[in-house]
């Protein structure tokens, strides 16, 4: 079944090399990282987190977001969905994989990540999170492997695959949940002191990886011959609208909280966030423009003769995922480490080494998803 | 949580070091010595005393943190960034951010020596994926330098910013190297760890032996007739941010 990732067109194979060869330059800087040290970052003392973390971060929610293909097609039999639950189960592989290789590049010492099971930390979240993540991978490979070459036979899928899947489920909301633990845990960190951070990421997860599975989607029907159907992408498109209202609401409470307490510590994550503090003026250009895009994605979502509009709810799904993004891929992250526990207001930018091995990772996810797509197609069209 | 700091203090108990520093407790306070059962029963907690009026009549002063980095073999990295300091002055204003007004006479109050707590529950030692760094018996928060992953989840938590990662090959930055203290690479966190090596050896912490005004003591807290807790009962004190519960070590006489 793998190898029909292998036959392509011309078109397949430039796009294949072009991701190799962006992988091939993230490596390079990989490299140079390994022999410099995390010096070569932007990262700081204050600022000890930055891109890699923000994206795993990030990253993670895309992967839990495959739930909303699955919960609706298994437990509540929207039919629409039946095509699509195992791009979502695809997807999820991806972006647990990138998590991965987002989390190995930040570390200081990577030869000597096996410690992590050598000496295994009941009371640190990182140990549970790389429980949950691993175990979230081994049930998707696992479903996606054996409904598909269950369909590449023709044959009806094992009875015992069900369970597995069901179990995905909850496993889905682990995986962001423990991710939100991470931040959320730790005594002075007042951005991530919030007993809401993990529904938060949470919807912001279901806004942003449908969001991608829309945009998946469209390009598949107008690349190849699979279309998902319009109802299973309008669908999606209501799915995005209501976890971007939610994750827009769960901001707000954040920002009342804060701001009509006028607890200092609070107040200055979120003035950091969207003002910047002693002219520094950070992250906010950025965490504007991700609430700027998201509104108006939100109303264009909201609207149901404009969502209907496929060149709409595409539109709307770019500004989604970017606006997500900002504010989780970087923002959320950053935020967190200014002002520092000793007030100091520390900038971070990401330098063009970290920039080239993130891009390496989006085209290692890049590639995995060409080829696991690939492969849905070929099946599909052979059936 | 308790179930772990057990744990911790199960592997103090069997640390030599441990052990050595007995004999200094005994040394300071007089009291039996302690056994090394004692010790991991956590007999003692070292923790220290500074007085920042004593610390003010000095004016601008850095030798508590010039013995300190020669003594650990701290570089000094050029770029602030990738900066490793195990203790290092701060204005007032910073170190107690709520203590103070515009009306208040501490707003311009100089500066003073921050270090790590040694917190009695440290929130690094809470996250740390791989045991690299952890509390000893003795209350001392340690770092092993060979077993850290680099993951900087520990200066995540820390509501103090006591950990500096080294972002570079800390040894070209060295100007000359203490042969007794090992030199770090890039890409693991380190700080302060009370002098273990000389608590060892029944000396103290290279910080309060270099002070000229004798503003840091440093003793157990958990005997009563030990310096420290002598001052603690006579001075009014303060601690770091003690609402999060992190329980520090260090004190402030004000
Ligand atoms: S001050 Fe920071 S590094 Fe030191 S023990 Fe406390 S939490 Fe850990
Ligand atoms: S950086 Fe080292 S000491 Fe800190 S949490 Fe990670 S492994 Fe533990």
């Amino acid at each position: 079944m793998f190898d029909l990732a292998l036959t392509g067109g011309r078109r397949y194979w430039s796009w294949v090399v072009f991701l190799l060869l962006l992988m091939g330059v993230g490596l390079f800087f990989y490299l140079q990282q390994l022999q410099h040290g995390l010096g070569i970052t932007g990262l700081s003392r204050d600022v000890s987190w930055g891109i890699y973390i923000a994206q795993f971060t990030f990253f993670v929610g895309v992967a839990a977001s495959a739930v909303m293909v699955v919960l609706p097609y298994y437990l509540h039999d929207v039919r629409q969905f039946g095509r699509i639950t195992i791009l979502g189960e695809l997807l999820a592989i991806a972006a647990v994989t990138m998590c991965m290789l987002f989390i190995f590049v930040d570390m200081g010492q990577p030869t000597r990540v096996l410690n992590v099971l050598l000496h295994p930390t009941l009371h640190s979240l990182m140990f549970w999170d790389m429980v949950s993540l691993s175990g979230y991978l081994l049930i998707n490979a696992t479903v996606a492997y054996v409904m598909l070459n269950a369909e590449y036979k023709g044959v009806p899928a094992p009875g015992w695959i069900k369970p597995v899947i069901l179990l995905s489920i909850p496993w889905a909301i682990s995986i962001h949940t423990v991710t939100a633990f991470l931040y959320n845990g730790l005594p002075g960190r007042h951005l991530w002191f919030t007993a809401i951070l993990a529904p938060r990421f949470l919807a912001s997860a279901f806004a942003a990886g449908p969001a991608l599975l829309i945009l998946l989607c469209l390009l598949l029907r107008r690349l190849t011959s699979f279309d998902a159907g319009r109802e299973a992408i309008g669908k999606l498109g209501v799915v995005v609208a209501y976890a971007m209202a939610a994750n827009i609401f769960f901001l707000l409470l954040e920002l009342f909280t804060a701001l009509y307490s006028q607890v200092p510590d609070h107040i200055h994550a979120f003035e950091y966030l969207f003002f910047g503090l002693e002219g520094e003026a950070g992250l906010a250009p950025l965490m504007w423009g991700s609430v700027v895009l998201g509104v108006i994605a939100l109303v264009a979502l909201l609207v149901p003769r404009l969502r209907r509009n496929e060149k709409i709810l595409a539109t709307a799904a770019v500004l989604v995922f970017v606006s997500l993004w900002l504010e989780k891929g970087m923002g959320m992250i950053v935020g967190g480490f200014v002002p520092s526990p000793l007030g100091a207001v520390t900038p971070y930018a990401p330098t063009l080494p970290e920039w080239a091995i993130v891009a390496g990772i989006w085209a290692t996810g890049g590639l995995l998803i060409t080829f696991f797509y690939k492969i849905v197609v070929a099946v599909r069209a052979a059936n | 949580m308790k179930v772990t700091r057990k744990d911790f203090l199960r592997i103090a108990a069997g640390s030599v070091v441990a052990a050595g520093t007995g004999t200094l407790v005994h040394a300071l306070s007089g009291s039996a010595p302690a056994t090394a059962a004692t010790v991991g029963e956590s007999k003692q907690r070292w923790g220290m005393v500074i007085d920042l009026r004593q610390c003010r009549q000095q004016g601008e002063c850095d030798q508590c943190i010039r013995a300190c980095h020669q003594t650990h073999n701290v570089p000094e990295v050029p770029n602030p960034a990738h900066e490793v300091k195990w203790i290092w002055n701060e204005p007032f204003a910073k170190v107690f951010p709520f203590q103070q007004s515009e009306y208040t006479r501490q707003a311009d109050g100089g500066t003073l020596p921050v270090l790590c707590n040694h917190c009695a529950s440290p929130s690094c030692v809470r996250v740390c994926p791989t045991k690299a760094t952890w509390k000893r018996g003795d209350g001392i928060v340690m770092m092993d330098y060979h077993r850290c992953i680099g993951c900087r989840y520990c200066m995540a938590a820390c509501p103090y910013g006591s950990r500096s990662f080294n972002y570079v090959d800390p040894r070209p930055h060295l100007r000359q190297v203490n042969p007794e203290v090992p030199t770090r690479s890039a890409g693991v966190v380190e700080k302060c760890d009370f002098c273990t090596a000389r608590l060892a050896k029944g000396e103290l912490p290279a910080c309060v032996e270099a002070c000229p005004q004798g503003a840091m003591v440093f003793g157990d807290l958990n005997d009563e007739s030990s310096p420290v807790r002598q001052l603690l009962a006579e001075r009014y004190s303060v601690q770091r941010q003690p609402h999060l519960g992190c329980g520090p070590s260090i004190f402030y006489l004000v």
